[in-house]
């Protein structure tokens, strides 16, 4: 997994509450296999027209946004399906941050499987964010993981919680499996003893 | 005496194999299960040169992508290449890790959401994984059922462990009793409708209180299976003996002297009295009426007695911007009756109302009636299926003029091809009314089973009850 530390880059606004992972990715992509091109499919419904041109009034396709690896949206990020391939066309396309009040568990959960980071402000906070965005297009926003702050393009810093060990993961780009692995004693030891309890399960 | 605990608690203790921090743990999973989907984390085990750890606690079932027509051909008669390859690769993974698997074919198809309860995979008291976020669905039988993404899933092939952090408690309290007409479907859609579709964000929910405790194990599911609607981590319901009495007998339930040991371990599960949660919802049943969604997420479900809204009178400018756009996106006019916007079709199935009570439901409106559009059902599972054939529904549904098709998750998300046509509204059973959803362009109403029936009969959103 690619670490995450701190990024200084292009954000986009995404004006939209309840952003959800058939929007992110249409289910009808599903059976496609992680190509290079993968970020094709980032938003693919609101980001093309019918006839696959570029749709000109979706942020992502002016010219300010072109290179955006940051998006700040609405409530509910990533709300719905447990689809994977929702963080993967976002990191794929480029995005390595999204900022909003909340996000779909699962979506938060598999974002930092992938060295994407989510970062929770309180709305209040993303709203005069996407405001400033608005501003002044084109405007950059830091996301700096091991001081827990953003900072606006005016220069103000917002505090904002991580757990530790997902801190830990990103920074340092750690799968879990390695870290579940370290317990293999614990493992056995529990199993033993609830597959003596509950002969049934094993 | 030790101090009250909830249902939630009691398993969480129970599974936690080492401790980190205040409130994250490395969990022991009971069952697995993994679908067309799980190809992405079969993938990445291969890559990394891993087996599956305990293949006899993972089980395979073939539902996203699985045909509901021509299915005697079984993978023959699959004419899209990329959907055929998605059903063996199922199939290929699951033999080479020694996992079980239900496949296209077999008799205990369907739904992995459906399979699970009704093969009695699922069990009171287990942690029970899947990469599907309508996991929360097994929480019925008094589970802890966590939907997961594809390196989640991985990592519990590898390891049959799972780190999670660990969510606050919400109880829903649901009192009263539901009046004719009213099911569990919209117990859940006013539930949703009530607290958002980010209401339970970070919350583990037990469904708790009178109506709650007279539904049935079916009923229970249909509610839990849409706890993620609510953005909620899982949904549960104390184990009873309606549990007890749906499990018996089923095919993975112990048997004998171990029936009734997990029998005496089940019943301890239920929340203690003096348990406290971190919030509490009250809802009264007595005053639901049937509900339908107008928008393009679940929360916006309204009493099929009311209007479409207006985005004018919404509390805040992101709200009004996402009503305005969930109205331009299903075509609706603020202030149109609900009972008369039109449908171009309907749709009966999947995870959250494809359950025999519910093929009941819909028949019972159904019998003597014609449908005026187009409409299917395609039955949570495959034994499902059987049973509704066994009791004459299958008759009922195809003299109405609905097709009768085979088990699979079908037009829920359309990965199979089922798909509504761009522009065409749709009364659903199904969970999400996201934009697409069933289809590039398509417009999702969801409802119950009973009022997708007579949505069918009538061709326009209709009050079950005054038919």
């Amino acid at each position: 997994m690619k670490p995450f530390t701190k990024l200084t880059a292009v954000a986009a606004p995404i004006d939209m509450a309840n952003v959800d992972t058939d929007k992110i990715v249409p289910a009808r992509f599903l059976r496609k296999a992680r190509g290079a091109d993968y970020g094709k499919y980032l938003f693919h419904d609101i980001r093309y027209r019918a006839d696959g041109s570029d749709n000109p009034d979706f942020i992502l396709n002016q010219a300010t946004y072109r290179n955006a690896q940051i998006l700040v949206a609405g409530d509910n990020f990533g709300c719905g399906s447990s689809r994977e391939s929702a963080v993967w066309v976002l990191t794929d396309y480029g995005i390595r941050s999204v900022i909003a009040p909340s996000f779909g568990d699962i979506h938060y959960g598999n974002a930092l499987q992938n060295g994407l980071l989510p970062v929770r402000l309180p709305d209040a906070t993303v709203k005069r964010l996407r405001q400033q965005l608005h501003d002044q297009p084109g405007a950059q926003i830091t996301v700096d993981l091991e001081s827990q702050t953003v900072t606006g393009p005016d220069g103000a810093a917002y505090p904002f919680d991580i757990a530790p060990t997902n801190k830990e993961k990103l920074l340092k780009g750690l799968d879990d499996i390695g870290l579940v692995l370290q317990n293999i004693e614990a493992i056995e030891a529990f199993e033993k003893r609830h597959h003596g309890e509950m002969p049934w399960l094993a | 005496m030790p101090s009250p605990r909830t249902l939630f608690e009691k398993i969480w203790q129970r599974h936690v194999i080492v401790q980190r921090g205040d409130n994250e743990a490395l969990l022991n999973v009971d069952r697995n299960f993994v679908h067309e989907g799980s190809m992405f984390a079969f993938g990445a085990l291969a890559k990394e040169g891993r087996k599956v750890r305990k293949p006899r606690q993972t089980f395979a079932v073939a539902d996203h992508y699985v045909p509901t027509l021509n299915r005697e051909r079984g993978l023959a008669g699959i004419a899209d290449p990329e959907v055929r390859n998605m059903l063996e690769l199922l199939e290929n993974n699951a033999r080479a890790h020694d996992v079980a698997h239900f496949g296209i074919d077999d008799p205990r198809q369907g739904i992995v959401h459906v399979v699970g309860p009704e093969l009695g995979i699922t069990q009171p008291g287990l942690i029970v994984t899947c990469g599907d976020s309508h996991t929360s669905t097994h929480g019925a039988l008094g589970a802890l059922a966590i939907g997961i993404g594809a390196s989640q899933l991985k990592q519990i092939l590898a390891t049959q462990c799972l780190w999670q952090k660990k969510p606050k408690t919400l109880r829903i309290t649901v009192d009263g009793a539901l009046g004719p007409g009213v099911s569990a479907k919209d117990v859940i859609l006013a539930i949703i409708a009530k607290i958002g579709a980010a209401g339970g964000t970070g919350y583990a929910i037990e469904y708790a209180g009178a109506v709650m405790r007279a539904l049935s194990v079916e009923g229970r599911m249909t509610v839990c299976n849409m706890s993620i609607e609510a953005g909620a981590r899982a949904g549960m319901v104390a184990p009873d003996d309606k549990t007890f009495e749906y499990l018996a007998g089923r095919e993975f339930v112990p048997k004998g002297a171990h029936w009734d040991q997990a029998l005496a371990l089940w019943s301890a599960l239920p929340t203690d009295d003096g348990a406290t949660f971190d919030r509490e919802v009250a809802l009264d049943a007595r005053t639901l009426e049937p509900m339908v969604t107008w928008g393009t997420s679940p929360e916006d479900a309204l009493p099929v007695s009311a209007v479409v809204p207006d985005p004018a009178t919404a509390s805040d400018a992101d709200r009004r911007a996402r009503m305005a756009q969930a109205l331009r996106y299903t075509g609706l006019t603020p202030g149109t009756p609900l009972q008369e916007v039109k449908i171009d079709r309907a749709f009966i199935g999947t995870c959250t109302n494809g359950r025999i009570e519910d093929l009941r439901a819909a028949a019972a409106v159904l019998k003597g009636r014609k449908v005026t559009v187009p409409s299917w059902v395609s039955p949570g599972s495959t034994a499902i299926k059987r049973q509704a054939e066994v009791e004459g529904l299958d008759r009922i549904f195809r003299d109405a003029g609905f097709d009768w098709r085979a088990s699979g998750c079908s037009s829920c998300a359309a990965m199979n091809g089922d798909s509504v046509p761009a522009g065409e509204r749709c009364a659903s059973t199904s969970n999400r009314n996201f934009e697409g959803r069933q289809g590039k362009g398509s417009r999702t109403h969801l409802m119950s089973p009973a009022m997708v029936a007579a949505a069918a009969v009538t061709g326009r959103i209709t009050d079950v009850r005054k038919l």
